[in-house]
């Protein structure tokens, strides 16, 4: 356009028309030029798009991967235990977005958006029953979905606890899980008002909006399904989404979508969790004395601490009754 | 043919000879005067759209660029504030939407229809009330102490970032490219005039010498007449010129590349500041496949390129008032990037609260907030101090066209009476 304006200045004046006379044989020239260069160029640049692949990995059957942990122990005399003695403080992976899990609330009586949540609750009694109870024993680091088991790989962090589903796949990634501390499943969250019943035919067409990298969005890609699926950073964006109108429904954790009713009326749980799931500590494979201790600790906590925390964070969310969330009794391997 | 004819049969008399020698004086006298007057007149109108029309326009575009990349910015810090954020920062967000929107009106009145800058100017005030709903909602939800807050503030962030600015700095390039095409017309040499100019005088003392040849006798007043207003013309002309070149050349130097350095800076350090903040509001959200902070990195890029342009703007800041903030500006850059350093680590370490103290601050505590400002505030004056100077070097160029047009015409019309009245003269002679 730029260009044409340009010109308009000068055909104004006289030297105008020279330079319409050379606009005129150079389009004339440009127009002619490509007839030429189409032919041979068209085989290539195609296929990029088309050609990456996605591969799913299989969900290795192995039967109740939540009866896998090495047996409970106080014993502190492991590389792993003592490394953290000798550090001092606890690292792990929380998250801070998540609503009665682990968030900042920017109106915290703390000041300064302090941490919160069921998770952090947990963490901090690890950090306690570990190191003693005092201030700083523990560090919070934020890890996203699909960073929370490179972060305890690469030892960025001590554990993950961080509403983190215990299924076969992770244990393939060099990830020890402890024994499980939570119970939910998969459930679809919609508008009120919506025609979704659950996950079911109802949802078929629908937009479905999930975290990249957790368990929800592996299965809604899974399961054949004529929808498309939307992904996101972190579910919380999914409700965003929702509210937005640019996805129909969510399909989360029944903990975490709990979560996500809690800060909209609008929406809410539809249909009976699809599965059944644990959330676990995760941590490092081969950190055994680790893993044991924090069983411990987590047998411990399910007698004293577990249901107050649940009623503190959960109980207005998921409801009143625990027991529906507290796993049966562990069973290790 | 018959005109040929009769040309031929009038040149082998001397009467005939001189019709057509002061009939061809007269053409080209004239023919110079036109053709001064026409180029002149489009370099004249050029250089006044330069002064009223594309320079204020893509200072406007500037404006729209600057102030949603700054209402962006106002936006995430007050989140940092807390539930409420803080009085400072709204009155901001506020401020810089009211500045955007009334830029956008300003470019939307000189866009023409059609053109890339309108289809920007269209699509920028759809997504305006779009992004202001979704900051409105990212505060309703603060404010109930909702982690959704956070959310919404990145997707209007995301929306900004990838579909507003992108659209801003289109609407900016164009203006851009419009005004440099605005001083392109304006400065070229007339080369056709001054060609004509010098082949008229030459014409002219042909025919004196002719006339002395053949008559002994010097000066004809006539045609002494019409040299000396062609000379006085041409010389107009080129001087004239020169002066508006050299005052237009010295406001593109001076002051359209050093207000264009210095937006950009100003653009990158807003973008700096926001992705700053942002590093804290989305906690560790969203990171990159290697695992970095998505934020934290584009702060690092914004912060290099703001360093680059910075550098590039003492360069070519020609005088000392100019240069002074810029190198204010860099002095305080230096120190945000200690404190930015300080902060991170707080924050890798666990000490949530001593990073958003050192991004935030407090009255008392040292934050990257105040070096932010401090930039903000030397880039803001440097650009004033460059659109002066721009403004009177473009205003001494435009001055050095003002009358020339007319006033060249004027002269070749002189000229050519004068060629006319002088052969006239002889030609009585044979009655």
């Amino acid at each position: 356009m730029s260009a044409i304006r340009r010109l308009g200045f000068r055909t104004k004046g006289w030297g105008g028309v020279g330079a319409m006379v050379v606009a005129c044989a150079l389009t004339a020239a440009l127009a002619l030029l490509p007839l030429r260069g189409a032919g041979g160029s068209g085989g290539t640049g195609t296929g990029g798009a088309g050609t990456t692949r996605v591969t799913y990995t299989k969900a290795e059957t192995c039967e109740h991967p939540e009866k896998r942990s090495p047996a409970p122990s106080a014993d502190e005399s492991g590389p792993a235990v003592q490394e953290i003695k000798r550090r001092g403080y606890l690292i792990v992976g929380v998250d801070q977005n998540s609503f009665g899990w682990g968030y900042r609330d920017p109106n915290s009586e703390k000041g300064g958006a302090g941490l919160e949540g069921f998770d952090i609750d947990l963490a901090q009694e690890i950090a306690d029953e570990i190191l003693g109870k005092r201030e700083d024993n523990i560090r919070f680091l934020a890890v996203t979905t699909d960073q929370r088991f490179p972060a305890v790989r690469d030892g960025t962090v001590d554990m993950v606890v961080r509403t983190v589903t215990i299924t076969c796949t992770s244990m393939q990634e060099d990830v020890a899980f402890s024994a499980p501390y939570f119970r939910t499943g998969l459930q679809v969250l919609a508008p009120r008002d919506s025609p979704i019943e659950g996950y079911d035919e109802t949802l078929a067409n629908g937009r479905v909006c999930a975290a990249e990298g957790s368990v929800a969005l592996n299965r809604l890609r899974g399961d054949k399904r004529n929808g498309k699926a939307v992904s996101v950073p972190n579910q919380l964006d999914c409700l965003v989404r929702l509210q937005l109108g640019q996805a129909d429904a969510v399909v989360t954790d029944g903990a975490l979508a709990a979560g996500l009713a809690a800060q909209d009326p609008t929406v809410a749980l539809k249909g009976d969790p699809f599965t059944d799931d644990y959330y676990g500590v995760a941590m490092r494979q081969g950190a055994d004395d680790l893993v044991r201790r924090v069983n411990q600790v987590l047998a411990d906590y399910r007698d004293d601490g577990w249901r107050a925390s649940y009623k503190r964070w959960l109980a207005k969310p998921l409801g009143g009754d625990a027991s529906k969330s507290l796993p049966p009794e562990p069973e290790y391997r | 043919m018959e005109g040929v004819d009769r040309l031929r049969a009038a040149a082998t008399t001397e009467p005939g000879r001189l019709r057509v020698i002061g009939a061809a004086l007269a053409l080209l006298a004239v023919l110079f005067g036109s053709v001064s007057a026409v180029q002149m007149d489009d370099r004249a109108d050029a250089a006044d759209h330069v002064l009223h029309r594309s320079q204020p326009l893509s200072v406007a575009a500037a404006r729209v660029y600057g102030s949603l990349a700054d209402a962006n910015t106002a936006a995430s810090s007050g989140f940092l504030a807390g539930g409420q954020g803080s009085p400072e920062s709204r009155t901001r967000y506020r401020d810089s939407i009211e500045a955007a929107a009334d830029a956008l009106a300003e470019a939307a009145t000189a866009a023409e229809p059609g053109s890339s800058s309108a289809k920007a100017v269209t699509e920028l005030s759809k997504l305006l009330p779009e992004y202001n709903g979704l900051i409105e909602q990212a505060r309703a939800n603060n404010r109930q102490g909702y982690p959704l807050g956070g959310a919404y503030l990145r997707y209007a962030n995301d929306t900004m970032q990838e579909r507003m600015l992108p659209t801003a700095e289109r609407l900016y390039q164009n203006e851009n490219r419009r005004l440099r095409g605005d001083y392109d017309a304006a400065t070229p040499y007339p080369w056709v005039a001054t060609g004509l100019g010098v082949l008229a005088l030459g014409a002219l003392g042909w025919a004196q010498r002719r006339h002395y040849l053949r008559t002994n006798r010097v000066l004809n007043r006539g045609l002494v007449a019409a040299t000396a207003a062609c000379g006085l013309a041409l010389v107009w002309l080129v001087a004239g010129h020169s002066v508006a070149r050299s005052g237009l050349g010295d406001s593109y130097e001076h002051g359209v590349h050093s207000l264009h350095v210095l937006n950009d800076a100003r653009i990158a350090s807003l973008k700096a500041r926001g992705n700053e903040t942002l590093t804290l509001v989305s906690r560790g959200a969203e990171l990159t496949k290697s695992g970095e902070d998505v934020f934290d990195r584009a702060y690092r890029s914004d912060m290099d390129d703001l360093s680059g342009l910075l550098d590039e703007a003492a360069r070519i800041a020609d005088d000392r008032a100019g240069e002074q903030p810029v190198q204010a500006a860099r002095g305080t850059m230096e120190t945000w990037r200690e404190r930015h350093r300080a902060a991170r680590e707080a924050d890798a370490a666990g000490d949530y609260q001593a990073a958003l103290d050192g991004i935030v601050g407090d009255e008392d505590k040292p934050s990257t907030g105040e070096c932010f400002d401090g930039i903000d505030g030397s880039l803001n004056k440097a650009l004033a101090h460059e659109q002066e100077e721009f403004e009177e070097a473009a205003h001494a160029g435009r001055q050095a066209m003002r009358g020339l047009p007319g006033g060249t015409a004027a002269l070749a019309v002189l000229g050519a009476s004068g060629a006319v009245l002088g052969i006239g003269r002889r030609l009585s002679e044979y009655r």
